[in-house]
């Protein structure tokens, strides 16, 4: 830092004594660095850290968002049966009651697990495996990578859409090509609690692999050929090349997409919510949905949505955690 | 909850003490900062002093004047003649109307904060318990004036759907529509069917549907609420309306022993239901009826014969839910009434309430009925002359019903019927003895921390 701030420094300051020099920035300088420093910050102290912090802080009360926060404990009434109180301090009850209470809360817990663990399993590798193999340069392979590519192109409400006329059970296209439409055999994809969770999964990986794969390409591209050269010539099969040679040298790539897979999986729900029409499906439960139904519904528990957010984020904090720590752990190193 | 003593005083506006949103959320910077603490509360104390009216020349005879109004009328059918209701309505009044249009999904979950925000003068919400939950929450116009002059044109039951808990109008009803079986005429005089009127016939017609290869009843639920249809009319034809409605405001428990009655007779009929009804959405359910692959359809008519095409409308016929037990009879259904609210923020109170006055007559009804062949009209004694068959039906079942409920979403606070429909989306997916009792304690379980 030091040295670049004395380039930076007119002529005019060099002839100053030098533990002068060295400390100051001319007040221009110090204006701009505390102007570059100092709107991220705000920014980021606006948008990330205050909703955050009030989302933490509203997790612990009982509010539907109209009129204000009482700063007393909530009583109940009981004057008026159902009818909404003004807000009130509500404690750890939200939390009680999410654990134990609220019906959707452990199966949308288990399906973002489930989520997860298919585009780290499945969709990923899948469009690292496109990738892979549009790279080696197979005929027609603007084509395809035209065609794996659309869906990243398409909003995420729209394939909802999309997939949700494949999938309709009487008229959809997958019944009607089975011969599973009528009205005794017909599959319930998206109804079936057991079986929904499942299908919207082919709707997202559908859209992941297309999106890995035009990031493994980018990096695919810029691997030096020199390097496949000169493993050919060592007698390297195909395999061999990949994971001993190319792969290694991903390793930014790679990491890349890991934070994207486990992104893409924790802020899952455009689809969710499209195809349930907001009121989620069984089987269908997911964190993000949960709290978007109780915060944005007809009445809003923004308390308890709140709830949900926090535990939300705790969850999202384990791998930017794990993240990070490995980020900068190099970085000492 | 109302302190409708305090009078309007002048014409100062109540900025300091209606609390908006943006007040709390800036009251909740404040916490953040560990600043404003006090000020927030003092700035809640106030909230409860709110003026009942800011405008008190609630006379009509305002000539002239814009008003916007907020419309759920999203479909492309409701859309038109909502439409021509409010030509006419500017033709009667002067008040010149422009219609905001928004999805009626969209609509309904963001009501809370369009009503906090910057609403349109008038809006198109629901009566009964639906529109007193944000009337109670200050967050609409009383329109007793209004009422002094269109009373004449309703009947009691419509009247008590449009107060609020406070007994002070909120509400002008438009139409209603009632939720019965449908089933297609030719169907039954082919296979010499005959309109069942007790639980035994029904389920005996439905065995004999299942035997001629039809599904007996048209049937989806991916949409949620339209099964919740089914639990009302079962409740109420087993266990009469005052418990039906006792129930949805939980003075009754939902592991109650009535509850469980319900579900058991209804799982009864649950094998002759279309299967795979939480994958399906209503409309399709619909076309089942209409292509004459199913025998009957349980829903709102407001649905059934809306999605009819022109052609098969005529062979459209229906009955109402037959007798399960003859302490009740028939006397209850859930007849849904809409109609329209005048928000507390509304900027042009005095045109809006012009606009209302009109649209509580039995002409501006008939007017939007003219291209509406599934909804009836409110005011008394009403046959519009575009009414069709079904209609005409429609107004004489309803007109025989001791007392019509509004339907479980608009007799419960909206949260318990959200809690509602996953319940019974599993019942119907698993009727078995100990899913029913799982569902009730869930359903008590969510009860009673959303009654608190």
């Amino acid at each position: 830092m030091v040295s670049t701030t004395e380039v930076k420094n007119p002529p005019a300051a060099t002839s100053r004594r030098r533990r002068r020099r060295v400390r100051t920035l001319t007040r221009r300088d110090r204006i701009v660095v505390a102007l570059l420093l100092g709107i991220p910050l705000l920014l980021d102290l606006a948008f990330v850290w205050f909703p955050a912090l009030a989302t933490v802080l509203l997790s612990f009360t009982k509010w539907t968002g109209v009129g204000g926060i009482h700063l007393k404990a909530c009583t109940s009434k009981g004057t008026l049966p159902g009818l909404p109180q003004p807000g009130c301090i509500f404690g750890v009850q939200n939390y009680n009651q999410a654990f134990t209470v609220y019906p959707d809360f452990w199966p949308a817990v288990r399906h973002n697990a489930i989520w997860l663990l298919v585009f780290i399993v499945f969709a990923t590798p899948l469009g690292m495996l496109f990738a892979v193999i549009i790279d080696r340069g197979i005929r027609g392979s603007r084509v395809y990578q035209s065609l794996l590519f659309l869906p990243v192109m398409l909003s995420l409400a729209l394939i909802g859409i999309i997939w949700e006329l494949i999938y309709a059970p009487n008229l959809g296209l997958l019944n009607t090509v089975l011969g599973r439409n009528g009205n005794n055999n017909l599959i319930n994809w998206l109804g079936d609690p057991h079986l929904n969770l499942w299908a919207i999964l082919v709707e997202a990986s559908w859209r992941q692999a297309g999106y890995v794969m035009v990031l493994y390409l980018a990096g695919l591209k810029a691997v030096d050929p020199a390097l496949r050269e000169a493993a050919i010539v060592d007698g390297a099969n195909a395999w061999q090349t990949f994971w001993r040679v190319v792969f290694p040298t991903l390793r930014p790539i790679n990491i890349v997409i890991l934070v994207v897979t486990v992104i893409e999986s924790l802020r899952a729900f455009d689809l969710v919510y499209i195809t349930s029409k907001g009121n989620p499906l069984r089987g269908l439960e997911l964190l993000s949905v949960s709290v978007t139904q109780n915060i944005v519904g007809e009445t809003q528990r923004i308390g308890f949505g709140s709830t949900l957010g926090v535990v939300l984020l705790v969850i999202s904090l384990v791998p930017i955690t794990a993240f990070l720590f490995q980020a900068f752990r190099k970085e000492d190193r | 909850m109302s302190d409708s003593g305090s009078a309007p005083t002048s014409g100062r506006p109540d900025v300091t003490t209606q609390l908006s949103r943006r007040t709390a959320l800036k009251g909740l910077a404040g916490v953040a900062g560990l600043a404003a603490a006090p000020a927030l509360v003092a700035a809640c104390s106030s909230s409860k002093k709110s003026s009942s009216s800011s405008s008190s020349s609630g006379t009509s005879a305002v000539a002239g004047g814009n008003i916007t109004f907020g419309s759920n009328y999203s479909d492309a059918a409701p859309k038109a003649a909502f439409a021509s209701l409010c030509t006419s309505a500017t033709s009667k009044t002067g008040v010149k109307i422009t219609v905001n249009t928004t999805d009626h999904n969209t609509f309904q979950n963001n009501i809370s904060s369009y009503l906090q925000g910057t609403p349109d003068d008038l809006a198109t919400w629901f009566a009964g318990y639906r529109m007193q939950f944000f009337a109670a929450q200050g967050l609409l116009t009383p329109v007793d004036d209004v009422w002094d002059k269109i009373g004449g044109t309703f009947n009691d039951a419509a009247k008590n759907l449009s107060k609020g808990i406070d007994g002070k109008y909120y509400f002008v009803p438009l139409y209603n529509y009632p939720w019965v079986v449908f089933y297609n005429k030719s169907t039954f005089s082919s296979k010499g069917y005959t309109v069942p009127t007790t639980w035994d016939q029904f389920v005996t017609l439905a065995k004999q549907m299942k035997k001629d290869n039809l599904v007996p009843f048209a049937f989806a639920d991916k949409d949620g609420w339209p099964a919740l249809g089914t639990f009302d009319i079962i409740n109420m034809r087993l266990n009469g309306y005052d418990y039906h409605i006792k129930l949805m405001k939980h003075e009754v428990p939902w592991t109650d022993k009535g509850v469980t009655a319900v579900f058991n007779q209804w799982a009864e009929i649950l094998p002759y239901c279309q299967k795979g009804a939480t994958g399906r959405i209503w409309q399709d359910s619909a076309k089942t009826l209409e292509n004459k692959q199913a025998g009957m359809m349980f829903q709102g008519s407001n649905q059934v014969a809306a999605n009819y095409s022109k052609a098969n409308l005529s062979d459209l016929d229906f009955f109402v839910y037959p007798v399960i037990n003859t302490q009740f009879g028939t006397d209850y259904m859930d007849a849904p009434t809409d109609g329209f609210i005048l928000p507390k923020k509304a900027k042009n109170q005095a045109q809006a309430k012009a606009v209302l006055e009109y649209v509580g007559t039995g002409e501006a009804e008939t007017t939007f009925l003219k291209t509406d062949a599934w909804d009836t009209g409110l005011a008394n004694g009403l046959v519009a002359p575009t009414y069709n068959a079904i209609q005409k039906k429609a107004v004489s079942e309803i007109a025989k019903c001791k007392n019509v409920a509004q339907f479980m979403d608009r007799d419960t606070v909206p949260d318990m019927a959200t809690a509602m429909i996953k319940l019974i989306q599993s019942f119907i997916d698993n009727p078995s003895a100990s899913n029913i009792s799982s569902i009730q304690k869930s359903a008590e379980a969510q009860a009673k921390t959303i009654f608190t």
